[in-house]
């Protein structure tokens, strides 16, 4: 039977067909629904949200020690969180198969780097697997369990945006269970890494390296078709499929492992075509050992090294032209359409009482990120996951006067969580007066409402604990701690005014659960109006960014009317979150009739 | 329409509008009628008020799950100035289905920049006989303002060769049972807006 699936849907499927028993990962886009699917549809995996990707690749680590199948999912830059057991991971190798899964972003969708997990696969000295549609993600789950399996080692099943968000038709099959034995093992010399034992492993990882090499050289997943010899591309990933939509006639070498590489398969590839190119996206990863090999090569001088690629792009680059007719563009500036904060999003609110305290915000990952964005601009940095906190105390401590009461770090509960705890207790350790604000909104918004450790339900909606920020900061040493609701502006930007002149850290909680939540729903649903002839059109409300407002302009005013417009209120979009009520400076904004 | 080639559609238009229901209805619809389908879209900030835009595919066999630039035969969009915004990907010989609403940018709403005044007669201007409905209003009159996406796959299937059998059948499974009569009767009206 076939079905059309997503490789995200794919990738699921393919963990339950083959025998997967645990599965854990942090969101993150584009691998968020993995594990949703998993939560959904397979329930003989045991799968949950882990507080970040580290401990996720450690508790899929932990099954596979113990026998059982495993899979840790995240985007790419959580594999910069799990780096460190990853890097050891491959020296003790490990029982029950484990799949990494890592989804790359080239063209940054929703992340903020565009780096090539390839380059971890070898820095790490672990196989990467790269499908290009969904039925070869699905599939390449099975390989990878098995090669992790024969080798002994974590492998890396690699998805990109493309790849994890595109549909395409997948047979499906049965589950069937992996071969370990379960059960608790001793065995010191190949888990325990201390120098003596990593010293005797490291020398089978390099061994285990070339084995997987010679195995890749008959992969059925790295496949030649030879068509018109003058040109021949090697490829992998979507790569692949545009490389092949745009020169159908040329010969492919497609790679579906791309670590290690398959090295007598490539020079024989290469002796039979006149010109060789390497088409990848992101890093020149294929590309440079292919030079390596001492073989003559394009790649990256034609297809350049940012963003993704696109059929349009492959062709170009290889033949400097398109043959598509386009209608092509108009010639006419439009105006952008960037993400924003929904209307009554608790965000706006914080946001709006931070900038009438006019700080400098050291920011972090989450919705809370398109803060920066104008109207609103008051998010002043944004690094990677929980480095807000952190970022805010360096500022302070080497800054001193200079930012003393000027600054705060803002996080979400989520990232919070993820990462935010640990220079949390930094900030009680070392002291200074950074002020923190944990945006509490009461899920993983950014990704789409993901549960954590602070929501009280699991991955499958089971009630669970619900940690207690209050009493962490508490047990932390923090002896400033308030928690305020944001839609309640003014008393917010009070708060925030007294915790800035305090002399030690403190920690704001503002929280509201995000609009976008059923559960837990304080939002009265009831939309406000404005009195177009009380406003004075100073576009306070405006300011906040807020989608159900909208600024309309008088064209021609009435006698004695200085106003260049008034603020109206869409009333189909207007949640009632009163953050507009809150900054009106003339009593316009008024309950609808 | 020969056996071999391949339809390009993009979907375009802003998020929450129904655009991942619609492309996911026309994708399982494809291959029910047994074409090779491949799809993929961009939403991940969708839900924030962003660009949205559903490329689906499908023939004997598909090889990119994106449309090459210039190669898509219909364009259908949900917002006027997305329209604009996607039509390079539009072929020479492609249509445009048009859903005749403004949704307001930031940069519009906030008063910084105005909503392009012209935008259908800019599209009439490269496609003379683009298709321009008013959505919400055909929605509005058959009694649910939800069903805008639907009545433009009506719409949208009668630039393509499968039978409405298919669409319906697909619709039927994919909806909640409550919204399957509204649905089919968007459906059929998007079919016969598209006749007239």
């Amino acid at each position: 039977m076939k079905e059309l699936l997503s490789g995200n849907e794919a990738i699921a499927r393919g963990a339950d067909e083959y025998g997967v028993r645990l599965a854990s990962a942090y969101p993150g886009t584009p691998s968020t629904e993995i594990l949703e699917y998993i939560g959904k549809r397979y329930p003989k995996i045991k799968a949950g949200w882990a507080p970040n990707e580290k401990v996720a690749l450690e508790v899929a680590a932990g099954a596979a020690y113990g026998g059982s199948r495993s899979i840790a999912v995240m985007k790419h830059v959580g594999l910069n969180v799990a780096a460190d057991p990853f890097m050891t991971l491959s020296y003790t190798g490990v029982n029950g198969g484990l799949v990494i899964v890592v989804c790359d972003d080239p063209e940054m969708h929703s992340s903020q780097n565009e780096q090539d997990t390839r380059n971890y696969a070898k820095f790490g000295k672990v196989p990467c697997l790269d499908p290009s549609d969904s039925q070869e993600a699905k599939d390449m789950m099975g390989e990878a369990l098995n090669i992790s399996e024969t080798f002994d080692t974590p492998v890396i099943l690699r998805s990109c945006t493309r790849v994890s968000h595109s549909m395409s038709m997948v047979e499906l099959k049965d589950r069937v269970e992996g071969p370990k034995e379960l059960g608790l093992k001793k065995d010191p010399m190949k888990f325990v890494m201390l120098p003596a034992m990593a010293r005797r492993r490291h020398p089978l990882v390099e061994q285990r390296l070339k084995d997987i090499a010679a195995f890749a050289e008959t992969f059925p997943f790295n496949k030649v078709m030879m068509g018109d010899e003058s040109l021949g591309i090697i490829t992998g990933s979507v790569a692949y499929l545009y490389a092949r939509e745009a020169m159908p006639n040329a010969s492919f070498l497609k790679l579906g492992m791309v670590w290690p590489l398959p090295e007598q398969m490539i020079r024989d590839f290469a002796s039979r075509v006149k010109r060789l190119v390497v088409i990848e996206e992101l890093d020149p990863f294929i590309e440079e050992a292919v030079r390596l090999m001492g073989i003559q090569v394009e790649g990256k001088s034609l297809t350049g090294l940012c963003g993704e690629l696109s059929p349009e792009k492959v062709e170009k680059a290889l033949t400097g032209a398109s043959t598509a007719k386009s209608i092509g563009g108009i010639d006419m500036e439009l105006p952008l359409r960037p993400p924003n904060m929904c209307p009554g999003c608790p965000h706006r609110a914080t946001f709006t009482a931070l900038k009438k305290n006019k700080v400098y915000v050291a920011g972090d990952i989450g919705c809370y990120t398109l803060g920066a964005l104008p109207p609103i601009g008051m998010l002043d940095n944004c690094l990677c996951m929980g480095a807000g906190i952190g970022i805010a105390a360096g500022l302070d401590r080497s800054l001193g006067d200079l930012a003393k009461g000027k600054a705060v770090a803002v996080i979400g509960d989520s990232t919070f969580f993820h990462s935010g705890m640990t220079p949390l207790l930094e900030l009680a350790y070392n002291g200074g007066s950074t002020t923190v604000v944990i945006m509490d909104n009461r899920i993983t918004a950014m990704t789409g409402a993901q549960n954590h450790p602070g929501t009280g339900y699991t991955l499958r909606e089971d009630p669970t604990i619900s940690a207690d920020m209050e009493k962490l900061a508490e047990a932390f040493g923090f002896r400033r701690i308030r928690t305020v609701n944001p839609y309640h502006v003014k008393e917010l930007q009070d708060v925030v005014k007294e915790e800035l002149s305090a002399d030690e850290p403190s920690l704001i909680i503002a929280r509201a659960p995000c609009a976008l939540l059923k559960t837990e729903r304080i939002l009265p649903d009831k939309p406000l109006r404005i009195d177009e002839n009380v406003c004075i059109g100073c576009k306070a409300c405006i300011n906040t960014g807020c989608p159900a407002l909208e600024f309309v302009k008088i064209e021609q005013p009435a006698e004695g009317d200085k106003r260049k417009g008034y603020s109206r209120i869409n009333e189909a979009l207007c949640v009632g979150c009163r953050t507009c009520f809150e900054v009106c400076k003339s009593d316009a904004v008024k309950e609808a009739s | 329409m020969s056996e071999d080639r391949v339809y390009n559609v993009l979907i375009v238009g802003v998020g929450g509008q129904g655009i991942i229901l619609a492309s996911d209805v026309l994708g399982k619809v494809a291959a029910r009628h047994g074409y090779d389908v491949k799809k993929n879209e961009i939403h991940g900030m969708a839900q924030r008020g962003g660009s949205v835009s559903s490329h689906v595919r499908f023939g004997k066999t598909v090889s990119s799950p994106i449309i090459k630039m210039g190669e898509a035969d219909v364009l259908l969009s949900f917002e006027q100035i997305e329209t604009l915004r996607y039509f390079p990907f539009l072929s020479v010989d492609g249509n445009v289905i048009v859903n005749d609403q403004k949704i307001l940018p930031p940069a519009v709403f906030t008063g910084k920049q105005e909503y392009p005044p012209d935008v259908l007669e800019r599209i009439r201007e490269k496609v003379p006989n683009a298709v321009v409905v008013d959505g919400i209003h055909v929605a509005e009159n058959l009694g649910n303002p939800r069903v805008v996406n639907v009545i433009f796959l009506g719409i949208l299937s009668k630039y393509l060769d499968i039978p409405a059998s298919t669409y319906e059948e697909v619709l039927k499974e994919s909806l909640k049972p409550k919204l399957v009569d509204i649905n089919l009767k968007a459906f059929h009206e998007g079919r016969a807006l598209a006749a007239s």
